[in-house]
């Protein structure tokens, strides 16, 4: 299984973050795949899975971001009815808790993945080991 | 930082005057109380006429305590009296002007004799012989040059001690940490707001100054900080923090400093009387009680000021220090009178909330009180950027942990804003920490 590392930055309760960001990306040439932005009253964090996340985490840092790179589960479901359900029935019987989630879907619909955010991740691996389920690896990106 | 244990040389610039028995001092202390009553009751109409309105003769003061009959000196007075108003010797014998800052209206000229510069630099080279420096230290002066009194007395005191001075000003960070790799800085002189900036940029910029740079030590004043902050520089930089008190209306800094022993600033009983009252009765307290500090120059002889009302929140601190100097010690400023602010009816002062905000993990150095009415709070306070996970829970906690703890301090519930580390304004000289947009 590839570690899949997703980027969190800090942000304020002000405009023009997801701006600066992205002038970044877009001036190192990062794609984002997917994103997810959690907020409460007064901050929030925006959580992105890019192609070139060592280089992005680089980048906002240098730029004064306050940012860090964590691992996050990206488990395969199906792009249909019941995709969603498969994961999370599985997810929840091996008692593994969701603290974040989002999805990407990769190639224009043919796959999609549910990103999952969980305390222990190297518990949550080794939970979901025997399941009959496939992983999100680099080299969906290119 | 130093351990009291292994101070082994206790060093002092004037072994006699510092070290002087109380009953000696007190005698020495009426003495220069009668020379300093009596010039400016023949040279100043506005003490004059105080004097008699109090019925005190200048030439019958029995004791210290006489002193009490008078009123106080006050900010408004000088500034009524500005500019020459409160000169005791002629306008040709003076070689100095100072001005203290008025956010208000006319500022506060402050004039020297030269004998005036002298004895402040004196006085400056007993606080930093009795903190270590020397010759072969080398003192960066991060305070502003100026109408201020700030870094001009310290750069004094410096030479008369035989540091080398290496007069930078503040500001221009790069260049402050250049000229310390350039010139082996040893010592610096600094407000602790632009020290906690330092420290930022030091850890920013990839430098360990315990590795990278020469520092033992620095002297930290002009604004009132809390013991949690002084550690906090301490620890971040490396080096030894002794806190300075002083005020342009009595010379600058140098009126109280600490010694190694760091409890308390030993205030220089033989150049200032000090007295410590209820800000708002104006009643003299007794020593270990918390009031506003009045001063009473004993040795000026351009502008001797007598009770004047510093505005600064201290006590007196009783006991002998084992450094042997037997000038009583005053607490770190806890306080400005004036920047005490009202919120839901309760008296806070920005240093508790410092005090709370600095002993916190995962608080960096800057922070803001905003004021936008008589009921609420907010307090703006930048996270560290190391500690952050992504994990929006933890910050949460923090947010109320910083809270709790800040409620607990003041008695009012504060709205708590975590912002970025380098977000909030910063400051290279004094820090404008509160900010009052309230209208009555």
């Amino acid at each position: 299984m590839d570690k899949v590392m997703q980027i969190s930055v800090f942000s304020e309760n002000k405009p023009g973050k997801i701006e600066k960001i992205t002038r970044i990306f877009d001036q190192e040439g990062i794609n984002i795949l997917a994103s997810s932005i959690t907020s409460t009253n007064g901050f929030g964090i925006i959580k992105l899975l890019v192609d070139k996340c060592e280089l992005a985490h680089e980048k906002l840092k240098q730029n004064g971001f306050t940012v860090t790179l964590n691992e996050v589960l990206a488990i395969e479901m199906k792009d249909s009815p019941g995709g969603l359900y498969e994961v999370a029935h599985i997810l929840s019987q091996r008692g593994i808790n969701i603290e974040n989630a989002y999805v990407y879907v990769a190639k224009a619909r043919g796959r999609a993945f549910l990103l999952v955010e969980v305390k222990d991740i190297e518990k949550a691996k080794e939970l979901l080991a025997k399941e009959n389920l496939s992983f999100l690896t680099y080299e969906e990106f290119k | 930082m130093s351990n009291p244990e292994s101070i082994k040389s206790i060093a002092y610039w004037q072994k006699h005057e510092e070290t002087i028995d109380r009953t000696a001092l007190e005698s020495f202390q009426k003495e220069l109380l009668t020379d300093t009553l009596r010039r400016v009751y023949k040279n100043v109409p506005f003490y004059r006429l105080r004097f008699d309105r109090a019925g005190l003769d200048p030439e019958n003061i029995k004791n210290l305590h006489d002193i009490r009959k008078l009123p106080f000196t006050t900010n408004d007075d000088l500034r009524l009296n500005y500019p020459f108003g409160l000169l005791a010797i002629p306008k040709d014998s003076i070689i100095r002007v100072h001005t203290s800052s008025g956010t208000t209206g006319k500022p506060k000229a402050i004039f020297f004799s030269k004998k005036d510069i002298e004895r402040a630099a004196d006085l400056i080279a007993r606080c930093l012989v009795m903190t270590g420096t020397g010759a072969g230290d080398v003192l960066q002066n991060m305070m502003t040059y100026g109408l201020f009194t700030g870094a001009l007395m310290m750069h004094y005191g410096a030479e008369n001690v035989g540091a080398l001075v290496v007069p930078a000003g503040p500001g221009n960070t790069e260049r402050q940490i250049l000229l310390m790799r350039d010139f082996g800085t040893t010592v610096f002189h600094i407000t602790p707001s632009y020290a906690l900036y330092l420290a930022s940029v030091f850890h920013e910029s990839g430098i360990d100054p315990r590795k990278d740079l020469s520092l033992k030590r620095a002297y930290m004043g002009a604004e009132p900080y809390s013991e949690e902050t002084q550690k906090k520089i301490e620890q971040l930089i490396g080096i030894d923090v002794y806190n300075s008190y002083g005020l342009t209306e009595m010379n600058g800094p140098g009126v109280a400093f600490e010694c190694l022993f760091k409890n308390g600033m030993h205030l220089w009983e033989d150049h200032f009387l000090m007295e410590i009252i209820n800000p708002e009765t104006g009643k003299v307290l007794t020593d270990g009680q918390e009031g506003e500090l009045v001063l009473t120059s004993l040795r000026r002889e351009a502008m001797p000021l007598i009770r004047y009302r510093t505005r600064d929140i201290t006590k007196i601190l009783t006991g002998a220090c084992a450094c042997g100097r037997t000038h009583r010690r005053i607490s770190r400023i806890l306080g400005r009178s004036d920047d005490m602010f009202i919120v839901r009816g309760v008296n806070i002062f920005p240093q508790q909330i410092e005090h709370v905000l600095m002993g916190m993990k995962g608080v960096a150095q800057n922070y803001q009180i905003i004021l936008d009415s008589y009921d609420d709070i907010t307090v703006n306070v930048e996270i560290v950027r190391d500690l952050f996970d992504g994990n929006i829970e933890h910050l949460m906690n923090l947010r109320a942990e910083i809270t709790d703890k800040v409620r607990a301090a003041i008695l009012v519930k504060p709205k708590v804003e975590l912002h970025e580390p380098g977000t909030l304004p910063i400051s290279e000289g004094k820090a404008k920490r509160v900010i009052d947009n309230r209208t009555i």
